[in-house]
């Protein structure tokens, strides 16, 4: 199930993020990567620096965006401005998919610069899908969704995380970037099994899997992409390989970034649950 | 609740400013229980209240555009010491929450809102002022527009009474009192050094030092432009009529009326006018500064 139409039929393999810390490391030695992930709001600019860097990584690696700051659930309207910058950058980095978060962050066209989890609620659900059928009408590439961690849950709410996940997915029959760590910490904060969660997923809408590391405090794990990806996390890694297949993986690594090769060797550790995977398929 | 409502809430409890301590408010700038309002919408679980809960992003939030607010002002958190740029930004962000998709806009309007609320900034406010607009074109200037570069054959045969230049976006023309240019080098140049030699108490004095001595200096013009070259910001002195012709050929006058009024009231010989108007040119024209236009001519 690697190549579906939400990833636009590709068969990415282990990406790690683009960040500017590792320009140097990448422009010089330029190491072998299958791909890389960039954020789309770093290079939703005019002109300077940050684009030419991007434009010398496009002459030798694949990109795929995505996105901080859709805000797919929240209640005001689509930002055009935000929409038309996107798209310049489609047309440049040729993303075969665009990812952004299944959350809200912005309300009266004042911005958080969080991803605020939903209320898991039929309308919260509408509205979103609504959103993600117009982004990906006007930007014209399969657009695809991730799960957040959050560290709050509503009263109004109506069903379970991953029973909003498939409902918003179906309503706009978009794309999952499944981020396995997401589940895992927001099963920690909320008390739930985070097999349920991946076992629930409909595996054939899976474009795109993210994995990171996290903070675990007294009361709490907060998702702060500064440490290696914990085995717990690996588990629920490969039981969604096991569902999905060989799908397009990601390591995130935001804060307190090491050298870009103890990075990318973390992420290649993906490569054993992958391998598990294809054998499993053969046999 | 509707969607809407909550969001509304939510955001209101988030953006609202942390205690001394860095916690959340136990009342509400109007004077709502906090607890209440966050166990109106947000469940508690077995470890956290509703108010704890909440407490999380509102935390996050202040963090986060504190966070950015400081990486892109390190010069005027110089100028003001730590604790009054700590106070300085907290009612800033207050008053003026980010409404740009990006972090870097955060601090757009923070040259009028200083000018607005002089308290903020003591007796260096005109420093403050220029360091504040310095930063600013610093990060409009690394990331703005660019158009084509003009070539010197793009004017051909165009008449001066008629030619109109158009300066490259990203371009900012700076009148400064305070030669926040060098300061700002030596601050962001120490500092880079500072984190792998001296300890923080070290160099914090070494940044007061300096910055109280720019303070003391007598203000006196200084014309400057922040431009960029190959992706880097560079800032670049210039003389009061550069600054003139540039400044009026921004504004879309001709170029014989940009460089007669560049000249109103200066002091450079008449005769020597003309090699300097050639050199200045040439020197912009090499930088890359003039872009086409679609009214050249």
């Amino acid at each position: 199930m690697p190549a579906n139409r939400f990833n636009n039929f590709t068969d990415y393999g282990i990406g790690i993020g683009l960040r500017a810390t590792h320009y140097d490391h990448i422009l010089t030695r330029k190491p072998v990567v299958d791909w890389f992930e960039i954020i789309s709001e770093n290079f939703m600019i005019d002109s300077g620096r940050p684009l030419e860097i991007l434009d010398r990584i496009m002459e030798q690696y694949r990109v795929v965006q995505h996105g901080v700051s859709m805000y797919f659930g929240s209640a005001d309207k689509i930002d055009r401005e935000h929409l038309r910058r996107l798209k310049a950058l489609v047309k440049r980095t040729k993303t075969p998919w665009l990812s952004d978060h299944l959350c809200w962050g912005s309300v009266d066209g004042r911005y958080t610069h969080d991803l605020l989890p939903m209320p898991y609620t039929f309308e919260a659900a509408k509205v979103t899908a609504q959103k993600v059928r117009e982004v990906r009408d006007f930007l014209e590439v399969p657009v695809v969704v991730e799960n957040v961690s959050s560290y709050a849950e509503f009263h109004m709410s109506e069903m379970t995380e991953w029973e909003f996940l498939n409902e918003v997915v179906e309503r706009a029959d978009c794309g999952i970037l499944l981020d396995v760590n997401n589940i895992y910490v927001s099963s920690q904060n909320h008390s739930f099994d985070p097999n349920a969660y991946v076992n629930s997923i409909p595996a054939e809408r899976v474009a795109q899997i993210h994995i990171a590391g996290h903070s675990k405090y007294r009361k709490y794990i907060l998702d702060t992409h500064d440490h290696p990806v914990i085995d717990p996390v690996w588990k629920l890694y490969d039981r969604a390989i096991q569902r999905v297949g060989h799908t397009a993986t990601l390591l995130e690594w935001d804060d307190s970034i090491p050298s870009f090769d103890e990075v990318h060797d973390e992420a290649l550790k993906a490569n054993k649950f992958l391998a598990s995977s294809a054998l499993a398929t053969a046999v | 609740m509707k969607l809407l409502t909550l969001q509304r809430r939510m955001a209101r409890a988030v953006m609202t400013p942390l205690t001394n301590s860095e916690h959340m408010r136990n009342r509400s700038p109007k004077g709502r229980s906090m607890r209440a309002e966050a166990a109106s919408f947000i469940k508690p679980n077995d470890r956290l209240t509703s108010f704890e809960r909440l407490e999380i992003y509102n935390r996050q939030y202040w963090f986060r555009i504190f966070s950015a607010l400081s990486e892109d002002f390190v010069g005027l958190r110089a100028v003001l010491g730590d604790r009054g740029f700590d106070a300085l930004s907290k009612a800033y962000l207050r008053d003026c929450p980010s409404t740009s998709f990006t972090l870097r806009n955060l601090g757009a309007k923070l040259e009028g809102w200083l000018r607005k609320h002089p308290r903020f900034v003591g007796n260096r406010h005109k420093l403050a002022i220029d360091m504040t607009r310095l930063e600013w074109a610093d990060i409009d200037a690394f990331d703005g527009q660019a158009v084509t570069a003009l070539k010197t054959e793009d004017l051909a045969g165009a008449n001066p009474a008629t030619l109109r230049l158009r300066l490259q976006p990203y371009i900012h023309l700076l009148d400064l009192r305070y030669p926040v240019d060098d300061l700002l080098l030596a601050i962001k140049g120490k500092d880079q050094e500072d984190e792998d030699f001296a300890s923080n108490a070290f160099a914090e004095k070494r940044r007061r030092k300096r910055v109280a001595a720019v303070a003391r200096l007598k203000p006196a013009n200084i014309f400057l432009v922040v431009h960029r070259v190959d992706g880097w910001v560079y800032f670049r002195r210039i003389e009061r009529e550069e600054f003139a012709i540039l400044t009026a050929l921004r504004a879309g006058k001709t170029l014989e009326r940009a460089i007669a009024g560049g000249f109103r009231g200066s002091a450079t010989p008449v005769e020597e006018r003309a090699q300097n108007v050639s050199q200045w040119f040439h020197n912009w024209a090499a930088l890359g500064w003039f872009g086409l236009s679609d009214k050249l001519i």
